[in-house]
């Protein structure tokens, strides 16, 4: 008995989480010039519209640049670091994780706050070098963390194999543990673009004006009303937030395979 | 060099430019801000290099700013426990469930990646005057016309544990199958019943766990000024929205910069509590 309703209650928590966003799609297809209820058809005007609209595309564009960018420092700096704290014995090991996880528990307002401030004095002032400055320490300690929870799994005597038979240990980084490594990087990268394509807190307070990324853009757009634009927006958003990290686990997870892994 | 010393240098050339990074992006900045809160606002052209206690005075003894730190505290402590009645019960479910664990998992996993902006407004189309709820109730003739339901409070909170509730889940979820279900087997055999074997065994297991995940939602919840902006009126201003106005709109980034640190030390303590008596491990274990 105690199960069922748990079962239920399990039920009402997943709807809650789930049946907001599931309104935000099905209303992006309403035919009604109004952004809400009721439904007078379905349609795909709104997704027209949206590839018509010039800010939009120019949002699109900023936040895929500032993500691919930001992913791809971000997961360098990581990758390195999380190599250094599973691979050897650091001395201290525990205040350097603490170290380099603390740009998150900083809350975002004040590290945005900071960063903003001091780069200003360095007279970077609100600029893309900024945003991406931002976004990338920002995204840096979950990286570290998801590729150091993969590496930990890689067994050391794979490499210790190759070097045995005589690779060196530049060959044996390249040939043995990167293929390895792979979909840890993969992961890292992964979680580091979502993370900066979706970010919006540090974002209003790093950005030039005049240039939106698609959650400001969004954001702005909330101002006046809640238009079908924005919602068949947030449909595209959720499709390549959700979709894209699903399709790198499979691309993950494949790999793995592959390799053995 | 010997190979011993390559061997220990090896992994701080490797940890070298995350940690500079961390230092230059974060801690410098961080620094530099408290320097700037004794600098003093100057309605034209730069700020004044001084040291002033004039922005702290203000920040510290301002009524305005005290009542919207108890209140921004009040809706994370609501929004954390909201988060707890709703997230255990769920992931103890998913935890212990013999049903499809990788799908319900996935489930648990897939609203960390869709996009906070879009989960918050998602509520307006639920709780607008035109959204689902007041067309649902004006519809079956429950209410004559619809009523504003959004801007308010509770609309916050609602907000806020619809961002912060798969923190929660994760993280109960994680130390839930970290403990042994013998356990609760065993108890069960010695004589208690399974709600006892669930509070006396399960639950204080648990407990790391569970607080991981109310520090989170906590810390994120007294740290937001995105929901209160969409799903708030204009009376229901969290303390980081008194840091945007600061810094963004007066541009006094002398008092917005007291006002980060203010911020900065009340739920830097927390976490610094958390850390001393339960260890980072727990929040990253949820983490990563």
């Amino acid at each position: 008995m105690g199960w069922a309703a748990l079962r239920l209650y399990t039920l009402a928590v997943y709807g809650f989480m789930f049946l907001p966003v599931a309104v935000v799609v099905l209303l992006s297809f309403n035919a009604s010039q109004f952004g809400s209820f009721p439904m007078t058809g379905f349609s795909a005007r709104w997704f027209v519209e949206l590839a018509q609209n010039d800010a939009i595309l120019r949002a699109f564009r900023t936040s895929l640049i500032l993500g691919a960018l930001t992913a791809l420092i971000s997961t360098t700096l990581g990758v390195l670091a999380a190599l250094a704290l599973v691979r050897y014995r650091v001395p201290g090991e525990t205040y350097i994780s603490t170290l380099l996880i603390a740009p998150i528990l900083v809350p975002e307002v004040v590290l945005a706050v900071a960063l903003l401030l001091f780069l200003n004095f360095l007279e970077v002032n609100k600029s893309f070098t900024l945003l991406l400055l931002g976004h990338v320490i920002f995204t840096l300690p979950f990286v570290i963390l998801v590729v150091q929870a993969r590496l930990v799994a890689i067994r050391r005597d794979v490499e210790e194999a190759a070097m045995s038979l005589g690779a060196s240990p530049v060959q044996t980084f390249f040939q043995i543990t990167l293929p390895l490594m792979l979909p840890a990087v993969l992961a890292g990268a992964l979680f580091a673009f979502t993370i900066s394509f979706d970010d919006i807190t540090g974002t209003l307070f790093w950005k030039p004006g005049g240039v939106e990324t698609v959650p400001t853009q969004i954001f702005s757009m909330l101002r006046n009303s809640i238009s079908p634009e924005i919602n068949a927006l947030g449909t595209v958003m959720i499709v390549m937030t959700v979709g894209l990290p699903l399709l790198g686990l499979a691309l993950a997870r494949a790999l793995a395979t592959r390799s053995g892994g | 060099m010997s190979v011993e010393a390559r061997e220990a240098r090896q992994p701080w050339i490797l940890l070298s430019p995350a940690l500079t990074a961390v230092a230059l992006l974060l801690f410098v900045p961080l620094l530099f801000i408290v320097v700037y809160s004794f600098w003093l606002s100057s309605a034209t052209g730069a700020d004044v290099v001084a040291f002033s206690m004039q922005n702290w005075r203000e920040a510290l003894t301002d009524a305005f700013y005290r009542d919207i730190l108890l209140n921004t505290l009040k809706i994370a402590a609501i929004t954390t426990v909201v988060c707890a009645a709703m997230g255990y019960p769920a992931a103890y479910f998913i935890a212990r469930s013999k049903g499809n664990k990788p799908l319900l998992l996935l489930l648990l996993i897939l609203p960390f990646w869709i996009s906070y902006i879009i989960r918050t407004m998602s509520w307006i189309n639920i709780l607008g005057t035109s959204g689902a709820l007041n067309s649902l109730l004006v519809g079956i003739g429950l209410l004559s016309e619809p009523v504003q339901m959004l801007y308010n409070e509770t609309t916050v909170i609602l907000g806020l544990v619809h961002f912060l509730l798969p923190f929660m889940v994760l993280n109960v979820f994680v130390s839930l199958e970290g403990i042994d279900r013998t356990l609760e087997d065993a108890a069960t055999s010695l004589g208690a019943t399974r709600w006892q074997a669930f509070t006396q065994v399960t639950l204080p297991l648990s407990l790391p766990g569970l607080a991981a995940g109310s520090l989170l939602c906590f810390v994120l919840g007294a740290g937001t000024y995105i929901t209160p902006m969409i799903l708030g009126g204009p009376r229901d201003a969290m303390f980081a929205n008194l840091v945007y106005e600061a810094i963004i709109t007066q541009l006094n980034w002398p008092l917005g910069s007291a006002l980060s640190l203010m911020l900065l030390v009340v739920l830097g303590a927390l976490v610094a509590i958390y850390n001393r008596y339960l260890g980072m491990s727990q929040l990253m274990k949820g983490l990563g």
